[in-house]
Protein backbone atom coordinates (compact mmCIF):
# COMPACT_ATOMS: atom_id res chain seq x y z
CA UNK A 1 0.00 0.00 0.00
CA UNK A 2 2.61 2.74 0.51
CA UNK A 3 3.48 2.82 -2.65
CA UNK A 4 0.23 4.32 -3.56
CA UNK A 5 0.05 6.30 -0.38
CA UNK A 6 1.93 9.52 0.13
CA UNK A 7 1.57 9.37 3.63
CA UNK A 8 3.92 12.71 4.03
CA UNK A 9 2.03 14.33 2.11
CA UNK A 10 -1.57 13.15 4.08
CA UNK A 11 0.32 14.21 7.30
CA UNK A 12 1.47 17.32 5.91
CA UNK A 13 -2.84 17.89 4.84
CA UNK A 14 -3.70 16.93 8.22
CA UNK A 15 -1.61 19.42 10.15
CA UNK A 16 -1.97 22.24 7.76
CA UNK A 17 -5.53 21.51 7.53
CA UNK A 18 -5.90 21.64 10.98
CA UNK A 19 -4.59 25.07 11.58
CA UNK A 20 -6.23 26.75 9.45
CA UNK A 21 -9.40 24.49 8.71
CA UNK A 22 -10.22 24.13 12.56
CA UNK A 23 -8.14 27.27 13.62
CA UNK A 24 -9.83 29.90 11.08
CA UNK A 25 -13.35 29.07 12.41
CA UNK A 26 -11.91 29.03 16.30
CA UNK A 27 -10.44 32.37 15.58
CA UNK A 28 -13.81 33.68 14.19
CA UNK A 29 -15.71 32.27 16.94
CA UNK A 30 -13.27 34.23 19.50
CA UNK A 31 -13.74 37.31 17.13
CA UNK A 32 -17.76 36.90 18.10
CA UNK A 33 -17.30 36.43 21.47
CA UNK A 34 -15.09 38.87 22.42
CA UNK A 35 -17.66 41.78 20.51
CA UNK A 36 -20.83 39.58 21.87
CA UNK A 37 -20.02 37.35 24.88
CA UNK A 38 -20.72 37.68 28.54
CA UNK A 39 -19.22 41.21 30.25
CA UNK A 40 -18.58 42.51 26.49
CA UNK A 41 -21.05 45.45 26.81
CA UNK A 42 -21.48 48.87 29.18
CA UNK A 43 -24.45 49.47 30.71
CA UNK A 44 -25.97 51.21 27.37
CA UNK A 45 -25.19 48.28 24.75
CA UNK A 46 -21.60 49.59 23.51
CA UNK A 47 -18.78 47.19 23.33
CA UNK A 48 -15.96 47.70 25.52
CA UNK A 49 -13.10 49.23 23.55
CA UNK A 50 -10.52 46.25 24.59
CA UNK A 51 -13.23 43.46 23.66
CA UNK A 52 -13.47 45.75 20.08
CA UNK A 53 -9.48 45.39 19.44
CA UNK A 54 -9.72 42.10 20.43
CA UNK A 55 -12.14 41.35 18.00
CA UNK A 56 -11.07 43.29 14.96
CA UNK A 57 -7.01 41.59 15.66
CA UNK A 58 -8.84 38.28 15.02
CA UNK A 59 -11.35 39.36 11.96
CA UNK A 60 -7.81 41.04 10.47
CA UNK A 61 -5.89 38.15 10.98
CA UNK A 62 -8.75 35.91 9.17
CA UNK A 63 -8.81 38.59 6.11
CA UNK A 64 -5.40 38.70 5.22
CA UNK A 65 -5.26 34.12 5.43
CA UNK A 66 -8.19 34.60 3.52
CA UNK A 67 -6.54 37.24 0.83
CA UNK A 68 -2.99 35.03 1.43
CA UNK A 69 -5.57 32.17 -0.32
CA UNK A 70 -6.85 34.02 -2.90
CA UNK A 71 -3.38 35.01 -4.18
CA UNK A 72 -1.94 31.52 -3.88
CA UNK A 73 -4.87 30.40 -6.44
CA UNK A 74 -4.11 33.42 -8.72
CA UNK A 75 -0.49 32.43 -8.29
CA UNK A 76 -1.19 28.85 -9.53
CA UNK A 77 0.13 26.72 -6.53
CA UNK A 78 -2.68 24.23 -6.38
CA UNK B 1 -1.56 23.54 -41.01
CA UNK B 2 -4.09 21.17 -41.74
CA UNK B 3 -6.77 20.26 -39.58
CA UNK B 4 -7.80 16.33 -40.08
CA UNK B 5 -11.24 15.54 -38.74
CA UNK B 6 -12.86 19.14 -38.24
CA UNK B 7 -16.22 18.32 -37.44
CA UNK B 8 -15.43 15.34 -35.10
CA UNK B 9 -13.08 17.93 -33.34
CA UNK B 10 -16.45 20.52 -33.33
CA UNK B 11 -18.56 17.77 -31.57
CA UNK B 12 -15.55 16.98 -29.24
CA UNK B 13 -15.30 20.44 -27.79
CA UNK B 14 -19.13 20.73 -27.52
CA UNK B 15 -19.10 17.68 -25.41
CA UNK B 16 -16.26 19.30 -23.41
CA UNK B 17 -18.35 22.24 -22.82
CA UNK B 18 -21.07 20.40 -21.85
CA UNK B 19 -19.41 18.26 -19.77
CA UNK B 20 -18.15 21.38 -18.40
CA UNK B 21 -21.69 22.72 -17.79
CA UNK B 22 -22.74 19.37 -15.68
CA UNK B 23 -19.68 19.68 -14.31
CA UNK B 24 -21.07 23.22 -13.04
CA UNK B 25 -24.03 22.58 -11.28
CA UNK B 26 -23.27 19.65 -10.19
CA UNK B 27 -21.04 21.27 -8.12
CA UNK B 28 -22.92 24.28 -6.69
CA UNK B 29 -23.93 22.18 -3.79
CA UNK B 30 -19.85 21.56 -2.45
CA UNK B 31 -19.56 25.97 -1.91
CA UNK B 32 -23.07 26.92 -1.71
CA UNK B 33 -25.24 24.07 -0.02
CA UNK B 34 -24.54 25.20 3.68
CA UNK B 35 -24.93 28.81 3.02
CA UNK B 36 -28.40 28.08 1.62
CA UNK B 37 -29.71 25.31 4.17
CA UNK B 38 -29.08 28.02 7.34
CA UNK B 39 -30.52 31.20 4.98
CA UNK B 40 -27.49 32.98 5.13
CA UNK B 41 -27.57 33.41 1.35
CA UNK B 42 -30.67 32.98 -0.44
CA UNK B 43 -31.17 30.65 -2.77
CA UNK B 44 -30.66 32.56 -6.46
CA UNK B 45 -28.15 35.00 -4.57
CA UNK B 46 -25.84 31.82 -3.27
CA UNK B 47 -25.85 30.58 -6.77
CA UNK B 48 -25.12 33.98 -8.62
CA UNK B 49 -22.31 34.48 -6.41
CA UNK B 50 -20.72 31.07 -6.40
CA UNK B 51 -21.52 31.30 -10.69
CA UNK B 52 -19.73 35.11 -10.64
CA UNK B 53 -16.55 33.47 -8.46
CA UNK B 54 -16.42 30.22 -10.86
CA UNK B 55 -16.15 32.53 -13.66
CA UNK B 56 -13.53 34.19 -12.02
CA UNK B 57 -11.84 31.58 -10.96
CA UNK B 58 -11.55 30.13 -14.21
CA UNK B 59 -9.61 33.11 -15.36
CA UNK B 60 -6.97 33.01 -12.07
CA UNK B 61 -4.55 30.39 -13.17
CA UNK B 62 -4.06 27.68 -15.59
CA UNK B 63 -1.23 25.61 -13.76
CA UNK B 64 -3.57 22.86 -13.65
CA UNK B 65 -4.66 22.51 -17.70
CA UNK B 66 -4.10 19.85 -18.98
CA UNK B 67 -3.27 17.48 -16.15
CA UNK B 68 -6.54 15.22 -15.81
CA UNK B 69 -5.44 12.44 -17.65
CA UNK B 70 -1.83 12.78 -17.34
CA UNK B 71 -0.75 9.34 -15.34
CA UNK B 72 -4.02 7.89 -15.43
CA UNK B 73 -4.26 6.70 -18.97
CA UNK B 74 -1.02 5.84 -21.60
CA UNK B 75 -1.55 9.60 -23.52
CA UNK B 76 -0.05 7.76 -27.06
CA UNK B 77 -3.66 6.08 -27.08
CA UNK B 78 -5.63 8.72 -26.56
CA UNK B 79 -7.48 9.99 -29.45
CA UNK B 80 -10.39 11.93 -30.84
CA UNK B 81 -13.18 8.92 -30.65
CA UNK B 82 -11.75 8.03 -27.38
CA UNK B 83 -11.93 11.53 -25.56
CA UNK B 84 -15.29 11.89 -27.15
CA UNK B 85 -16.55 8.77 -25.71
CA UNK B 86 -15.02 9.00 -22.54
CA UNK B 87 -16.82 12.75 -22.34
CA UNK B 88 -19.82 11.13 -22.56
CA UNK B 89 -19.28 8.38 -20.09
CA UNK B 90 -18.74 11.28 -17.52
CA UNK B 91 -22.04 13.54 -18.91
CA UNK B 92 -23.99 10.63 -18.28
CA UNK B 93 -23.14 9.75 -15.06
CA UNK B 94 -23.07 13.45 -13.89
CA UNK B 95 -26.77 13.40 -14.73
CA UNK B 96 -27.34 10.38 -13.45
CA UNK B 97 -26.05 11.04 -10.25
CA UNK B 98 -28.08 15.06 -9.89
CA UNK B 99 -31.19 13.30 -10.78
CA UNK B 100 -31.05 11.12 -7.88
CA UNK B 101 -29.33 13.89 -5.86
CA UNK B 102 -25.88 12.37 -5.02
CA UNK B 103 -23.23 14.20 -4.84
CA UNK B 104 -20.26 12.29 -6.69
CA UNK B 105 -17.32 13.44 -7.62
CA UNK B 106 -17.33 15.24 -11.19
CA UNK B 107 -13.87 14.63 -11.58
CA UNK B 108 -14.07 10.92 -11.29
CA UNK B 109 -16.63 10.34 -13.74
CA UNK B 110 -14.68 11.96 -16.05
CA UNK B 111 -11.62 10.06 -15.28
CA UNK B 112 -13.65 7.09 -15.31
CA UNK B 113 -15.26 7.73 -18.78
CA UNK B 114 -11.81 8.09 -20.62
CA UNK B 115 -10.92 4.91 -18.60
CA UNK B 116 -13.54 3.20 -20.27
CA UNK B 117 -12.85 4.43 -23.06
CA UNK B 118 -9.12 3.73 -23.30
CA UNK B 119 -9.80 0.22 -21.94
CA UNK B 120 -11.96 -0.56 -24.69
CA UNK B 121 -9.50 1.33 -27.45
CA UNK B 122 -6.57 -0.46 -26.19
CA UNK B 123 -7.10 -2.80 -23.84
CA UNK B 124 -5.90 -2.80 -20.14
CA UNK B 125 -2.44 -1.97 -21.15
CA UNK B 126 -3.75 1.58 -21.93
CA UNK B 127 -4.46 2.30 -18.36
CA UNK B 128 -1.38 3.10 -15.65
CA UNK B 129 -3.01 1.42 -12.89
CA UNK B 130 -1.02 2.55 -9.80
CA UNK B 131 -1.40 6.59 -11.06
CA UNK B 132 -5.43 5.52 -11.45
CA UNK B 133 -5.25 4.05 -7.32
CA UNK B 134 -2.38 6.55 -6.54
CA UNK B 135 -4.24 9.23 -7.83
CA UNK B 136 -8.04 8.37 -7.69
CA UNK B 137 -9.60 5.96 -5.77
CA UNK B 138 -7.32 6.26 -2.59
CA UNK B 139 -7.91 10.06 -2.17
CA UNK B 140 -11.68 9.49 -2.31
CA UNK B 141 -11.50 7.45 0.75
CA UNK B 142 -8.88 9.51 2.28
CA UNK B 143 -10.41 12.68 1.29
CA UNK B 144 -13.49 12.58 3.53
CA UNK B 145 -11.93 10.67 6.37
CA UNK B 146 -9.21 14.23 6.72
CA UNK B 147 -12.11 16.33 6.01
CA UNK B 148 -14.53 14.80 8.90
CA UNK B 149 -11.72 15.08 11.42
CA UNK B 150 -10.69 18.80 10.59
CA UNK B 151 -14.53 19.73 10.31
CA UNK B 152 -14.92 17.93 13.61
CA UNK B 153 -12.15 19.51 15.43
CA UNK B 154 -13.54 23.32 13.61
CA UNK B 155 -16.92 22.76 15.02
CA UNK B 156 -16.26 21.36 18.63
CA UNK B 157 -13.77 24.72 18.92
CA UNK B 158 -16.24 27.39 17.30
CA UNK B 159 -19.12 25.62 19.61
CA UNK B 160 -17.45 26.11 23.05
CA UNK B 161 -15.65 29.22 22.30
CA UNK B 162 -19.57 31.08 21.55
CA UNK B 163 -21.40 28.63 23.46
CA UNK B 164 -22.15 31.72 25.95
CA UNK B 165 -23.54 33.84 23.15
CA UNK B 166 -26.86 34.23 22.99
CA UNK B 167 -28.39 32.41 19.55
CA UNK B 168 -29.56 34.91 17.15
CA UNK B 169 -26.04 36.72 17.66
CA UNK B 170 -24.16 34.21 16.37
CA UNK B 171 -26.34 32.97 13.43
CA UNK B 172 -25.81 36.86 12.22
CA UNK B 173 -22.48 37.03 12.94
CA UNK B 174 -21.66 33.39 11.50
CA UNK B 175 -23.78 33.94 8.55
CA UNK B 176 -20.66 36.54 7.19
CA UNK B 177 -18.35 33.91 8.15
CA UNK B 178 -20.15 31.63 6.03
CA UNK B 179 -20.19 33.86 3.20
CA UNK B 180 -16.66 34.72 3.21
CA UNK B 181 -15.69 30.85 3.25
CA UNK B 182 -18.17 29.66 0.83
CA UNK B 183 -16.97 32.29 -1.99
CA UNK B 184 -13.25 30.65 -1.52
CA UNK B 185 -14.72 27.37 -2.08
CA UNK B 186 -16.23 28.98 -5.37
CA UNK B 187 -13.22 30.06 -6.23
CA UNK B 188 -11.08 27.01 -5.62
CA UNK B 189 -13.71 25.30 -7.51
CA UNK B 190 -13.83 27.39 -10.81
CA UNK B 191 -9.80 27.39 -10.80
CA UNK B 192 -9.55 23.58 -10.55
CA UNK B 193 -12.64 22.18 -12.79
CA UNK B 194 -12.70 24.51 -15.38
CA UNK B 195 -9.67 23.86 -16.29
CA UNK B 196 -9.94 19.98 -16.64
CA UNK B 197 -12.33 20.61 -19.36
CA UNK B 198 -9.93 23.47 -20.94
CA UNK B 199 -7.59 20.69 -21.22
CA UNK B 200 -9.21 17.92 -22.73
CA UNK B 201 -10.32 20.82 -24.96
CA UNK B 202 -6.60 21.44 -25.77
CA UNK B 203 -5.93 17.69 -26.50
CA UNK B 204 -8.54 17.54 -28.77
CA UNK B 205 -6.95 20.45 -30.58
CA UNK B 206 -3.51 19.22 -30.49
CA UNK B 207 -4.69 15.83 -31.77
CA UNK B 208 -6.48 17.22 -34.66
CA UNK B 209 -3.64 19.56 -35.45
CA UNK B 210 -5.97 22.97 -35.14
CA UNK B 211 -3.20 24.43 -32.77
CA UNK B 212 0.55 23.63 -33.14
CA UNK B 213 2.63 21.29 -30.75
CA UNK B 214 3.14 22.92 -27.60
CA UNK B 215 0.69 25.82 -27.79
CA UNK B 216 -0.79 26.71 -24.33
CA UNK B 217 -4.69 26.99 -23.99
CA UNK B 218 -6.05 29.49 -26.47
CA UNK B 219 -8.03 32.27 -24.92
CA UNK B 220 -11.35 31.43 -26.86
CA UNK B 221 -11.16 27.87 -24.92
CA UNK B 222 -10.80 29.37 -21.53
CA UNK B 223 -13.58 32.09 -21.77
CA UNK B 224 -15.92 29.37 -23.27
CA UNK B 225 -14.75 27.15 -20.57
CA UNK B 226 -15.58 29.78 -17.77
CA UNK B 227 -18.72 30.88 -19.63
CA UNK B 228 -20.04 27.17 -19.65
CA UNK B 229 -19.14 26.40 -15.94
CA UNK B 230 -20.20 29.85 -14.73
CA UNK B 231 -23.96 29.23 -16.73
CA UNK B 232 -23.82 25.64 -15.23
CA UNK B 233 -23.16 26.76 -11.37
CA UNK B 234 -26.29 29.25 -11.86
CA UNK B 235 -28.72 26.89 -13.15
CA UNK B 236 -28.01 25.11 -10.15
CA UNK B 237 -27.83 21.26 -9.04
CA UNK B 238 -30.61 21.85 -6.47
CA UNK B 239 -31.52 18.18 -5.90
CA UNK B 240 -27.76 17.92 -4.83
CA UNK B 241 -27.83 21.49 -2.78
CA UNK B 242 -30.95 19.73 -1.26
CA UNK B 243 -29.02 16.47 -0.47
CA UNK B 244 -25.89 18.09 0.68
CA UNK B 245 -27.41 20.98 2.64
CA UNK B 246 -30.61 19.34 4.07
CA UNK B 247 -30.21 15.64 4.06
CA UNK B 248 -26.75 14.65 5.59
CA UNK B 249 -26.91 17.14 9.25
CA UNK B 250 -29.31 20.31 10.09
CA UNK B 251 -27.00 22.72 9.90
CA UNK B 252 -26.55 25.99 11.95
CA UNK B 253 -24.93 28.48 10.53
CA UNK B 254 -21.84 27.62 12.99
CA UNK B 255 -21.67 24.64 12.15
CA UNK B 256 -21.78 25.74 7.99
CA UNK B 257 -18.95 28.27 8.50
CA UNK B 258 -16.75 25.29 10.01
CA UNK B 259 -17.36 23.25 7.45
CA UNK B 260 -16.85 25.62 4.46
CA UNK B 261 -13.39 26.44 5.70
CA UNK B 262 -12.42 23.38 6.26
CA UNK B 263 -13.52 22.42 2.63
CA UNK B 264 -11.39 25.22 1.62
CA UNK B 265 -8.32 24.64 3.66
CA UNK B 266 -8.27 21.03 2.64
CA UNK B 267 -8.81 21.50 -1.04
CA UNK B 268 -6.05 24.45 -1.50
CA UNK B 269 -3.79 22.58 1.45
CA UNK B 270 -3.60 19.18 -0.37
CA UNK B 271 -3.33 21.02 -4.06
CA UNK B 272 -0.31 22.67 -2.65
CA UNK B 273 1.47 19.38 -1.06
CA UNK B 274 0.26 17.98 -5.17
CA UNK B 275 -2.19 15.09 -4.24
CA UNK B 276 -5.72 16.56 -5.67
CA UNK B 277 -8.69 15.26 -3.70
CA UNK B 278 -11.97 16.06 -5.15
CA UNK B 279 -14.09 19.17 -3.99
CA UNK B 280 -17.27 17.27 -3.87
CA UNK B 281 -15.56 14.58 -1.34
CA UNK B 282 -13.68 17.13 0.90
CA UNK B 283 -17.44 19.10 0.71
CA UNK B 284 -19.38 16.35 1.88
CA UNK B 285 -16.60 14.92 4.56
CA UNK B 286 -16.99 18.03 6.17
CA UNK B 287 -20.66 18.62 6.17
CA UNK B 288 -20.14 15.37 7.89
CA UNK B 289 -17.78 16.69 10.38
CA UNK B 290 -19.89 19.47 11.24
CA UNK B 291 -22.42 17.30 12.80
CA UNK B 292 -20.12 15.22 14.54
CA UNK B 293 -18.53 18.07 16.32
CA UNK B 294 -21.71 19.48 17.37
CA UNK B 295 -23.27 17.64 20.79
CA UNK B 296 -26.94 17.04 19.92
CA UNK B 297 -26.76 17.52 16.13
CA UNK B 298 -28.61 14.86 14.21
CA UNK B 299 -26.23 13.22 11.27
CA UNK B 300 -28.20 10.75 8.96
CA UNK B 301 -25.54 8.11 8.29
CA UNK B 302 -27.57 5.95 6.08
CA UNK B 303 -27.88 9.15 3.59
CA UNK B 304 -23.93 9.21 3.78
CA UNK B 305 -23.82 5.79 3.36
CA UNK B 306 -25.50 5.54 -0.09
CA UNK B 307 -23.29 8.64 -1.25
CA UNK B 308 -20.36 6.65 -0.25
CA UNK B 309 -22.01 3.85 -1.91
CA UNK B 310 -22.24 6.16 -4.96
CA UNK B 311 -18.78 7.31 -4.75
CA UNK B 312 -17.02 3.70 -5.27
CA UNK B 313 -18.99 3.02 -8.69
CA UNK B 314 -18.20 6.39 -9.59
CA UNK B 315 -15.98 5.43 -11.91
CA UNK B 316 -16.44 1.54 -12.89
CA UNK B 317 -19.78 3.06 -13.96
CA UNK B 318 -18.67 5.99 -16.15
CA UNK B 319 -16.47 3.47 -17.40
CA UNK B 320 -18.40 0.96 -18.52
CA UNK B 321 -20.80 4.15 -20.25
CA UNK B 322 -17.54 5.13 -22.20
CA UNK B 323 -16.49 1.67 -23.13
CA UNK B 324 -20.06 1.34 -24.63
CA UNK B 325 -19.68 4.90 -26.33
CA UNK B 326 -16.05 3.61 -27.78
CA UNK B 327 -17.79 0.21 -28.79
CA UNK B 328 -20.76 1.83 -30.58
CA UNK B 329 -18.48 4.09 -32.50
CA UNK B 330 -16.11 1.49 -33.32
CA UNK B 331 -18.96 -0.83 -34.70
CA UNK B 332 -20.72 1.88 -36.82
CA UNK B 333 -17.45 2.76 -37.80
CA UNK B 334 -15.72 6.53 -39.12
CA UNK B 335 -16.93 9.70 -38.47
CA UNK B 336 -20.66 8.52 -38.47
CA UNK B 337 -20.20 6.28 -35.45
CA UNK B 338 -18.88 9.45 -33.29
CA UNK B 339 -22.11 11.34 -34.69
CA UNK B 340 -24.15 8.77 -33.29
CA UNK B 341 -22.97 8.23 -29.70
CA UNK B 342 -23.10 12.55 -29.81
CA UNK B 343 -26.85 11.83 -30.87
CA UNK B 344 -27.69 9.39 -28.32
CA UNK B 345 -25.81 11.99 -25.20
CA UNK B 346 -28.75 14.06 -26.69
CA UNK B 347 -31.36 11.86 -26.41
CA UNK B 348 -29.82 10.73 -22.90
CA UNK B 349 -29.31 13.70 -21.65
CA UNK B 350 -32.94 15.54 -22.94
CA UNK B 351 -34.47 12.11 -21.03
CA UNK B 352 -33.06 12.61 -18.07
CA UNK B 353 -33.62 16.21 -17.86
CA UNK B 354 -37.69 15.76 -18.99
CA UNK B 355 -38.20 13.37 -16.31
CA UNK B 356 -36.68 15.37 -13.25
CA UNK B 357 -39.10 17.71 -14.38
CA UNK B 358 -41.68 15.38 -13.04
CA UNK B 359 -40.24 15.83 -9.10
CA UNK B 360 -38.47 19.41 -9.78
CA UNK B 361 -36.01 20.45 -7.07
CA UNK B 362 -35.70 24.11 -7.50
CA UNK B 363 -34.54 27.07 -5.47
CA UNK B 364 -37.90 27.47 -3.64
CA UNK B 365 -38.41 24.22 -1.88
CA UNK B 366 -34.86 23.14 -2.01
CA UNK B 367 -34.69 24.00 2.14
CA UNK B 368 -37.78 21.90 2.98
CA UNK B 369 -37.80 19.68 5.17
CA UNK B 370 -35.92 16.60 4.62
CA UNK B 371 -37.76 14.36 6.36
CA UNK B 372 -41.32 15.33 5.48
CA UNK B 373 -40.66 15.33 1.67
CA UNK B 374 -42.10 12.26 0.66
CA UNK B 375 -41.86 13.19 -2.97
CA UNK B 376 -38.39 13.79 -3.00
CA UNK B 377 -37.66 10.52 -1.29
CA UNK B 378 -39.67 8.10 -3.48
CA UNK B 379 -37.82 9.29 -6.13
CA UNK B 380 -34.55 8.46 -4.63
CA UNK B 381 -35.91 5.05 -3.45
CA UNK B 382 -36.71 3.66 -6.88
CA UNK B 383 -32.73 3.91 -8.18
CA UNK B 384 -30.31 4.37 -6.13
CA UNK B 385 -31.59 0.82 -3.65
CA UNK B 386 -34.47 -0.45 -1.84
CA UNK B 387 -34.90 2.98 0.21
CA UNK B 388 -37.46 3.13 3.27
CA UNK B 389 -38.56 6.86 4.21
CA UNK B 390 -38.55 5.14 7.61
CA UNK B 391 -34.62 4.56 7.32
CA UNK B 392 -34.60 8.59 6.95
CA UNK B 393 -35.14 8.81 11.34
CA UNK B 394 -32.55 8.77 13.36
CA UNK B 395 -34.32 7.01 16.36
CA UNK B 396 -33.41 3.82 16.68
CA UNK B 397 -36.63 2.06 18.63
CA UNK B 398 -38.52 1.35 15.12
CA UNK B 399 -36.97 -2.24 14.62
CA UNK B 400 -39.35 -3.06 11.71
CA UNK B 401 -37.60 -1.40 8.92
CA UNK B 402 -34.88 -3.76 9.45
CA UNK B 403 -37.23 -6.41 6.77
CA UNK B 404 -36.16 -3.31 4.10
CA UNK B 405 -32.22 -3.87 4.87
CA UNK B 406 -31.32 -4.53 1.35
CA UNK B 407 -30.33 -0.95 0.92
CA UNK B 408 -26.92 -0.22 -0.64
CA UNK B 409 -23.68 0.34 2.01
CA UNK B 410 -24.57 -1.79 4.90
CA UNK B 411 -23.88 1.33 7.04
CA UNK B 412 -27.34 1.02 8.52
CA UNK B 413 -25.81 -0.20 11.70
CA UNK B 414 -24.02 3.38 11.90
CA UNK B 415 -27.00 5.07 12.37
CA UNK B 416 -27.25 6.87 15.56
CA UNK B 417 -27.91 10.15 17.79
CA UNK B 418 -24.57 11.60 17.68
CA UNK B 419 -24.62 12.95 21.22
CA UNK B 420 -21.08 13.83 21.34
Amino acid sequence: MSKFIEWDAIGNIIVVGLVFGAGLPALFALGVRALAGPGAKHANGAALLTRRVAAVTCFTVIVLAVTGAIIYIAAGGH
Amino acid sequence: MEITEPILLVLVVATALAFDFTNGFHDTGNAMATSIATRALKPKQAVLLSASLNLVGAFLSLAVAATIATGIVNSGVVTLQVVLAGLVGGIVWNLATWFFGIPSSSSHALVGGIVGAVIAAAGTSGVLWSGLIGKVLLPALIAPIVAIGVASVGTWLVVRITREVKDNTNDRMFRWGQIGSASLVSLAHGTNDAQKSMGIILLALLASGAVPEGSSVPFWVILSCALAMAAGTYIGGWRVIRTLGKGLVELSSRQGMAAETSSAAIILVSSHFGYSLSTTHVATGSILGSGVGMKGAKVRWSVAGRMFGAWVITVPSAAAVGALCFFIEQVIGGNAGSYVVFALLVVISTMIFVRSRRTKVDSKNVNDDWESSADNESVIAQSVAAHDPRLLRIKRKKKKRNKKKKSVAGKKHKKKNVTG
